[in-house]
C-alpha cells in the first residue's frame, strides 16, 4: 500500500472479497526527498485507509536494499550514458522480490499491488500477465522480468477497472485517497533535477558535442544530461532538428545528428527473461520501450528484436518489453 | 492463555488505575490555570505544588528543583540544551563541549547534534559489546572545554544499566565545569532515582513509562545548575518552563511515582523471574543470542539477536499471533531502522535487523510469557524453515 487510491482500492476490493488481509508499505528511501512513494504523509495514508478497512498494516523498511538494487544502479547506469528504469528494477527486486519474499515466508497466499495489470492462470497451469482493462493507465510493463515462480503468488486487483472506476470505488467507500493526485516523478528523485542528483553522486562525466561526421560543435558539461532521443537542452544551434543519437560515457562524446540518423531496425537486448515461454521467432511481437509508450512491431530472434519498419534507436538501458497481444510474454535491457 | 501479550513496556506502559483516578478531577471540576489568583486557580495551585513535593520527594530533590515538561524528550533536550547554552552565555563565547554516550536515546543524540550546530562540538563516548559505556574512553574525551556530559542510567533498547556513579566521579574530576545530565526515562520502573540518579545535576524522567499519563515528563535542576530554557513566555516553572502547567499530568505523574516506589521491590523480583522464565525459553531456541551483558540488564527487559530472521518479518509473525514486542527505534514513518545502540556495540547492520526486545512492566503477567514461550519459538522456526529464504532473489536478474 503505497498510500495512493489505487493500491487502496486493491485492498479495499480483497477485503470486500473475503480475503484475510494485511496491508504493507514499503519504506524504500531514507534520502531527502520526501515525494513518491515513501514520505511519511503516504505512509499515514496507507495506515489510515487499513485501519478503515479493519485490517492490521505494517511498514518495512527497505532502504538498504532499494539503495543498493535501484538508486546506486539507476546513477551508475546514467553515469554509464545509460538511461535505466527505476521502477521495473524496484518491482523486481523489491515489490516482487524482498516483499513477496517476506510474504510467503509469513505464509501468506498471495502478494496484492494497485498495479494497472492483470494475471490469468490459464487452464495449462500457466500464469500469464495481461495489460490492463484501462489502456491509458496500463503498468504491465513495470512488471517485466515476473516469471512463473513470482506470478503465481501476485494479484492485481484493480486491473479489471479503469482508473475513472477505482476512484469512484474509493469515493463510495469514503477511502481518503479517492482524489489523490498521481505520482510522476522517479519516487527519490522527486521533483529534484534527475542531473543533478546523479551527478552529485556519481561526479559530473564533462565532454564534447560531436555531429555525425565526428565534427566538434560544443562543449557539454556532464553525459548525465544527455539520453539518446533527445532534442531539447542540447546547447547547440544547428538551424535544424538535431537528436542525441549516441552517448559514449568512457571518452564524454555526445553525438548528435538528423531525425533518420536515429532510425534503427534492430536492438540487442541483454538479460532477456520470459514470463513463460520464449515466443516463436517468426511471431509478431508488440515491442515498447517506455512505460507509456506505443508499441511497434518486432519479432525475437535470439537476444535481438528485429524491428518491421525502423524505429527511432532505443537508449542503451531502456527495458524492452515485448507483447504477443494483451500479453506481456518477457523483455530484456537494450544494450 | 490472554488474548495479546504485551511485552513492549519500554515503549510505553498502561496507565495505573491510581493514576486515572488521581488524574480524572482535574479532567472536570479542578480545571483552574494554577498561575491565576482566585479560588478556582488556588485549588489547581494546591493540587499542582503538592504533586511537585511528591515528584520531588520521589525523584530525590527539592521541589524547586522540579521542571515539569511536556515528556521525556522534552526534559532531555531542555537538559543538553538548556545547559549547553546557559554555558555558552555565561562566558560569552562560543560552544563547549558536549560529551555524549553512543547509546543515547535520539533525544539527547539530536539535541547535542543542535548543540553543535550551534558552534560547539561533540565528543561521543564509546560503548563496549557488553553494552555498557567504555568509562576510560569517558576519561580521555573529558577535559575543561566539556560544558555537559550526558549519559543515560538505562539504555533504552537493551535494557542495560549504566555506571552513572562512575561516570561522574570521572566527570567531577576531569571536566570541572561540566554539568551532568542523565536520562532516567526507563530506569524509574526498576531502579529507585533517589539514589541511582544522585550523581547527576539534570535528571530526565516520563511518566508514561512506569504507569502514568504520556506527555508529561520532568527535569530535576539541582540548585546551582545554569540551564537556559528552551520554551519562553509566561515564565512559569521558574522561568524554565512557559506554559499554562499541566495539572492532571503533574498530578498523575506524581501518583505513578508514588505507586511505583510502593511497588518497585516486589515489581523488580515478580516481573524479573517472568523476565528470567522468557529468557531461559528462548535460550533452548538455536541461534537465539543475549544482547550485551544480561545480568546488567534492568528486571523487565530481554533482548535478543535471531540469527538468520529479519526483526521487521519476525514482529509481524508475532503480532498475528498476539505477542507485541518490538525491534530498534522507530522513525516517522514507523519502519525500524537498524540501531545506532547495537551498531554502537559493535554489530554489524544485518545484526543489528535481527534484534529483538521484549519488555515486561508493571501490567506483565505469568500468561503473557507463556503466550510468548508458545508462539516465538514456532514463529522463528517457520521463518527460518520457509521455503524461499528472504532475500535469496535478490541477486537475481531478470
Amino acid at each position: 500500500m503505497s498510500g495512493g487510491v489505487d493500491s487502496s482500492v486493491a485492498a479495499a476490493l480483497l477485503v470486500e472479497a473475503g480475503h484475510d488481509v494485511t496491508g504493507v508499505t514499503l519504506r524504500l528511501w531514507g534520502g531527502p526527498s520526501d515525494s513518491g512513494c515513501c514520505s511519511v504523509g503516504d505512509v499515514e495514508d496507507a495506515r489510515r485507509v487499513a485501519a478503515q478497512l479493519g485490517v492490521p498494516h505494517y511498514v518495512f523498511d527497505e532502504a538498504d536494499e532499494f539503495e543498493a538494487h535501484v538508486v546506486e544502479p539507476y546513477a551508475a547506469a546514467h553515469a554509464a550514458g545509460a538511461t535505466p528504469n527505476p521502477c521495473v528494477a524496484c518491482n523486481r527486486h523489491l515489490k516482487f522480490g524482498r516483499l513477496l519474499d517476506r510474504a510467503r515466508t509469513l505464509g501468506v497466499d498471495a502478494l496484492a499491488t494497485g498495479h494497472h495489470a492483470r494475471v490469468r492462470r490459464g487452464d495449462d497451469g500457466v500464469v500469464r500477465l495481461l495489460r490492463a482493462v484501462d489502456a491509458a493507465k496500463d503498468q504491465s510493463y513495470v512488471l517485466v522480468g515476473l516469471t512463473q515462480d513470482r506470478l503465481a503468488s501476485v494479484r492485481f486487483p484493480v486491473g479489471d477497472l479503469t482508473k475513472a472506476e477505482v476512484r469512484a470505488r474509493a469515493a463510495a467507500l469514503g477511502l481518503r485517497t479517492a482524489d489523490k493526485p498521481e505520482s510522476m516523478d522517479v519516487c527519490f528523485v522527486g521533483r529534484a533535477d534527475r542531473v543533478a542528483f546523479v551527478e552529485a553522486r556519481v561526479g559530473a562525466r564533462p565532454g564534447v558535442i560531436v555531429d555525425d561526421t565526428g565534427r566538434e560543435l560544443a562543449a557539454h558539461a556532464g553525459i548525465a544530461r544527455f539520453t539518446v532521443g533527445q532534442r531539447r537542452g542540447l546547447g547547440v544551434a544547428l538551424g535544424e532538428r538535431r537528436y542525441v543519437v549516441d552517448v559514449d560515457a568512457p571518452t564524454g562524446t555526445v553525438t548528435v545528428g538528423p531525425p533518420d540518423a536515429l532510425l534503427r531496425d534492430a536492438v540487442g537486448l541483454r538479460d532477456l527473461v520470459f514470463t513463460h515461454t520464449r515466443p516463436p521467432a517468426d511471431r509478431v511481437l508488440g515491442v515498447q520501450v517506455r512505460a507509456h509508450g506505443r508499441a511497434a512491431p518486432g519479432v525475437l530472434d535470439g537476444d535481438t528484436v528485429r524491428f518491421v519498419a525502423p524505429v527511432a534507436r532505443v537508449a542503451p538501458g531502456q527495458v524492452v518489453a515485448l507483447y504477443d497481444g494483451d500479453e506481456l510474454v518477457g523483455g530484456g535491457d537494450a544494450v | 492463555m490472554t488474548e495479546v501479550a504485551y511485552l513492549d513496556h519500554a515503549a510505553t506502559t498502561p496507565a495505573r488505575p491510581e493514576v486515572r483516578a488521581a488524574m480524572a478531577p482535574f479532567l472536570d471540576e479542578v480545571y483552574g490555570n494554577p498561575s491565576g489568583i482566585h479560588a478556582v486557580a488556588r485549588r489547581a495551585k494546591t493540587a499542582l505544588e503538592e504533586a511537585r513535593e511528591e515528584i520531588a520527594e520521589h525523584l530525590g530533590c527539592a521541589p524547586g528543583e522540579v521542571v515539569l515538561t511536556g515528556g521525556g524528550t522534552e526534559a532531555d533536550n531542555l537538559g543538553v540544551r538548556g545547559a549547553a547554552r546557559a554555558a555558552r552565555s555565561g562566558t560569552g563565547g562560543t560552544g563547549g563541549t558536549v560529551v555524549v554516550s553512543a547509546i543515547e536515546h535520539k533525544a539527547v543524540a539530536e539535541a547535542a547534534a543542535r548543540v553543535a550546530r550551534a558552534g560547539g562540538t561533540v565528543r561521543t563516548v564509546r560503548v563496549g559489546a557488553d553494552g555498557v559505556i567504555d568509562l576510560d574512553h569517558l576519561g580521555a574525551v573529558l577535559d575543561d572545554t566539556v560544558v555537559v556530559v550526558s549519559v543515560m542510567c538505562v539504555n533504552n533498547e537493551t535494557g542495560i544499566v549504566q555506571p552513572l556513579a562512575a561516570v561522574a566521579e570521572r566527570v567531577r574530576a576531569q571536566a570541572p565545569r561540566a554539568v551532568l545530565h542523565t536520562d532516567a526515562v526507563q530506569a524509574v520502573a526498576w531502579l529507585d532515582p533517589v539514589v541511582t540518579t544522585a550523581p547527576a545535576d539534570l535528571v530526565a524522567v516520563s511518566a508514561h513509562k512506569f504507569g502514568g499519563p504520556k506527555g508529561v515528563g520532568a527535569l530535576v535542576v539541582r540548585d546551582g545548575t545554569g540551564l537556559e530554557p528552551d520554551l519562553v513566555g509566561g515564565g512559569q516553572e521558574r522561568g524554565r518552563r512557559s506554559g499554562t502547567v499541566d495539572v492532571a499530568g503533574a498530578v498523575g505523574l506524581a501518583v505513578a511515582l508514588r505507586v511505583t516506589a510502593a511497588t518497585r521491590p516486589v515489581d523488580v523480583a515478580r516481573i524479573g523471574r517472568m523476565r528470567d522464565r522468557l529468557a531461559a525459553g528462548l535460550a533452548t531456541v538455536p541461534g537465539v543470542v543475549p544482547t550485551g551483558d544480561r545480568a546488567r540488564a534492568v528486571a523487565g527487559s530481554h533482548h535478543v539477536r535471531v540469527e538468520g530472521v529479519e526483526a521487521e518479518t519476525l514482529l509481524v509473525a508475532l503480532d498475528r499471533e498476539g505477542v507485541c514486542a518490538a525491534a530498534g527505534s522507530s522513525c516517522a514513518s514507523g519502519a525500524s531502522a537498524p540501531s545506532h545502540v547495537l551498531t554502537a556495540m559493535g554489530w554489524s547492520r544485518r545484526a543489528a535487523k535481527e534484534a529483538v526486545r521484549f519488555s515486561l512492566g508493571h501490567a506483565s503477567t505469568d500468561a503473557d510469557v507463556d503466550r510468548a514461550l508458545a508462539v516465538v519459538p514456532r514463529a522463528i522456526a517457520r521463518l527460518r524453515g520457509a521455503p524461499v529464504a528472504a532475500g535469496a532473489r535478490a541477486g537475481e536478474s531478470g
